[in-house]
């Protein structure tokens, strides 16, 4: 299959702490890749130097077998790199549907116009929100983001990422916050996405189970290192994944 | 029509209806600087307001504004043909400065971006005193201007006009999809390039948009006094637009507009008082208390915070039917000023 993804001896180091080491990675054309590791093993910082928040202090990065490794996020964006961010990240004073209507601008490319209003235009309006209740965030379109409750917050997360439509999305624990009942309708959500558009989907997780029967392929990760990589059956069947991971450090950090 | 547009639609007819009601000339005159500083106070809430810049350099292009009118009415002719080639002057200066500050300086950090515009403006203040052969330096110069301007009335209603034209523009710029990128940046400024906006193109077009009214709003000023000296340069002007804007409301449209006129009220009353006690001289003494009051319990500014009590109450009698309407974002727009001017955003 076609790679889309690819990464070359990445490392990224923080004052000589290698957050991610060496890491060579390649994801195929519409799989579903979940990244997988305890607390600090790197997965953030992995996205990070995916959609050019950071730039790795060695190695290199690839797009469709294209080197992005100097490139922007904006550029990286425009390129179809789009990501969610695990802490939650938008714009508090501004209503939910305004945070999406922004995602769906860009996506549309509509950047300089100064002299429209807004509202005249309504693709990008009815686009943002039919995301927004992708996400089951309808209810709360005129709500500023700020006075979202935590799990709220983590769907329009989701929801600007959606909005972005870009063909490769990566997704740093989606549903860590959000409560209980709402969990399986979000990595449904996901499911449907790269099933009916054919998108290639990165997506952290911390718990494995929750991943096992979405997910193509798992990679695994572990001290800034990648620890294995393969099919889900391979990897639970791994026996260093067993013992670093899935044994004692798992139950720890969960 | 909502109720608000209504009420600024009569709020101009009275003041178009005003000169020929009351005839004191003092009160026109202010009337007109305050519309004039309500623009220039608009420009600078497009950078403090709508997009989290901070720039303590606004000064150099209302500056740019009133030395281009005043020298070309003074050193060519006091024709129309000239005061437009002064407007036009103006507009590509105050274009061509504010893009080079930006391009220089608007990757900065915003704590260095704010003092770096200060030290430009710093140079230009220095400038117009060094070049006495042409500006006379603090002296200044007077000058003609065409017939037309010179009567009162017509500049008021001139001066009206180019704040209702500012007002509507910021009402459709600060709505229009550019518009709604510049908040978001404001917001968020890495979100924003994540999303796949150049943030810096953003800033720096605010920044051209800002200087070029900022400038427009210089020519008129001179051409009120028909006068300019190096004042016009000064931190103090600048520093006038901050404190029009934060009092006003900060990220509001009309905000800045009453900002300026309490200021300029204020400014105006307290000189007559001057003679009853000498503190009311000190007039700057007192707007700093003022200013420090309003930061402190008002920091949405008197719209923010009128609209927030707007806000509430029409919630308490719709029955929470429409939660957290349009109306209490304004408000919560000072909160993050609050932060930009704490510097907490770029962290
Ligand atoms: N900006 C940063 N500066 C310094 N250290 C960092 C930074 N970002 C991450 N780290 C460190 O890199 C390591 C990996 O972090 P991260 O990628 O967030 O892990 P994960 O997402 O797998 O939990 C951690 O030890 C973390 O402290
Ligand atoms: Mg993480």
């Amino acid at each position: 299959m076609d790679t889309i993804i690819e990464t070359i001896n990445v490392t990224k180091s923080f004052d000589g702490h290698e957050a991610v080491s060496d890491v060579s990675l390649k994801v195929s054309k519409n799989e579903l890749k979940s990244i997988i590791g305890p607390n600090g093993a790197g997965k953030t910082t992995l996205f990070n130097l995916l959609s050019g928040q950071l730039k790795p202090t060695a190695g290199e990065v690839l797009l469709s077998g294209e080197h992005v490794t100097s490139l922007s996020p904006t550029y990286r964006t425009r390129k179809g790199i789009g990501r969610s961010f695990q802490i939650t990240n938008v714009f508090p004073n501004l209503t939910c549907f305004e945070n999406v209507r922004l995602a769906v601008q860009s996506k549309e490319g509509v950047y300089y116009n100064m002299l429209s209003h807004f509202t005249s235009h309504k693709k990008i309006n009815d686009l943002a929100h039919e995301v927004l209740s992708t996400v089951l965030l309808d209810s709360k379109a005129e709500e500023l983001a700020k006075n979202l409750a935590h799990g709220e917050q983590r769907k329009l997360e989701i929801a600007m990422l959606l909005a972005l439509d870009t063909e490769v999305l990566l997704l740093d624990e989606p549903t860590a916050g959000m409560s209980i009942e709402e969990v399986p309708k979000i990595l449904e959500v996901i499911k449907q996405i790269k099933e009916t558009q054919n998108r290639t989907i990165l997506l952290i997780e911390h718990k494995m189970d929750m991943v096992l029967d979405l997910s193509d392929s798992i990679t695994v990760m572990f001290n800034g290192a990648l620890l294995a990589d393969g099919k889900p059956e391979e990897i639970m069947a791994n026996e260093q994944v067993q013992t670093a991971y899935l044994g004692g450090l798992y139950n720890e950090s969960s | 029509m909502n109720k608000s547009t209504i009420a600024l639609i009569v709020l101009v007819i009275g003041l178009i209806l005003l000169p020929f009601i009351q005839d004191s000339r003092s009160i026109l005159i202010l009337m007109t600087q305050i519309f004039i500083l309500g623009v220039f106070a608009m420009s600078y809430n497009l950078l403090l307001g709508y997009t989290g810049i901070i720039s303590f350099g606004h000064a150099m292009f209302f500056g740019i504004g009133a030395y281009s009118i005043g020298l070309i009415m003074r050193y060519y002719e006091p024709t129309y043909l000239y005061f437009l080639f002064a407007v036009v002057t103006t507009l590509i200066l105050t274009a061509i400065v504010s893009y080079l500050v930006g391009l220089l300086t608007l990757r900065l950090h915003s704590h260095f971006f704010a003092m770096f515009t200060f030290a430009i403006a710093g140079l230009f203040l220095v400038a117009a005193e060094k070049w006495r052969s042409l500006t006379l330096g603090n002296d200044g110069i007077t000058f003609k201007i065409p017939d037309f301007f010179k009567d009162r009335v017509i500049f008021y209603l001139l001066s009206l006009g180019l704040l209702v034209l500012a007002y509507l523009f910021f009402r459709r710029f600060t709505q229009s999809p550019f518009g709604k990128v510049l908040q978001a940046i404001r917001e968020n400024e890495k979100r924003v390039e994540s999303l796949g906006y150049r943030v810096f193109h953003y800033k720096i077009i605010a920044n051209v948009i800002s200087g070029m009214i900022a400038g427009l709003a210089g020519i008129f000023y001179a051409v009120s006094l028909r006068f300019v000296n190096t004042s016009v340069f000064s931190t103090e002007i600048t520093l006038d637009a901050l404190m029009m804007t934060i009092i006003g409301g900060v990220g509001t449209l009309f905000g800045p507009i009453l900002g300026s006129a309490i200021v300029q009220f204020a400014q105006y009353s307290l000189m007559d008082l001057a003679k009853v006690h000498w503190i009311f001289e000190r007039w700057v003494i007192l707007f700093g208390i003022i200013y420090i009051v309003v930061v402190m319990f008002f920091p949405s500014g008197i719209v923010g915070t009128v609209k927030t009590w707007f806000t509430r109450r029409n919630k308490q009698i719709l029955g929470k039917k429409k939660p957290e309407g349009k109306k209490s974002m304004e408000s919560s727009k000072a909160d993050a000023m609050k932060n930009i001017l704490k510097g907490e955003v770029d962290g």
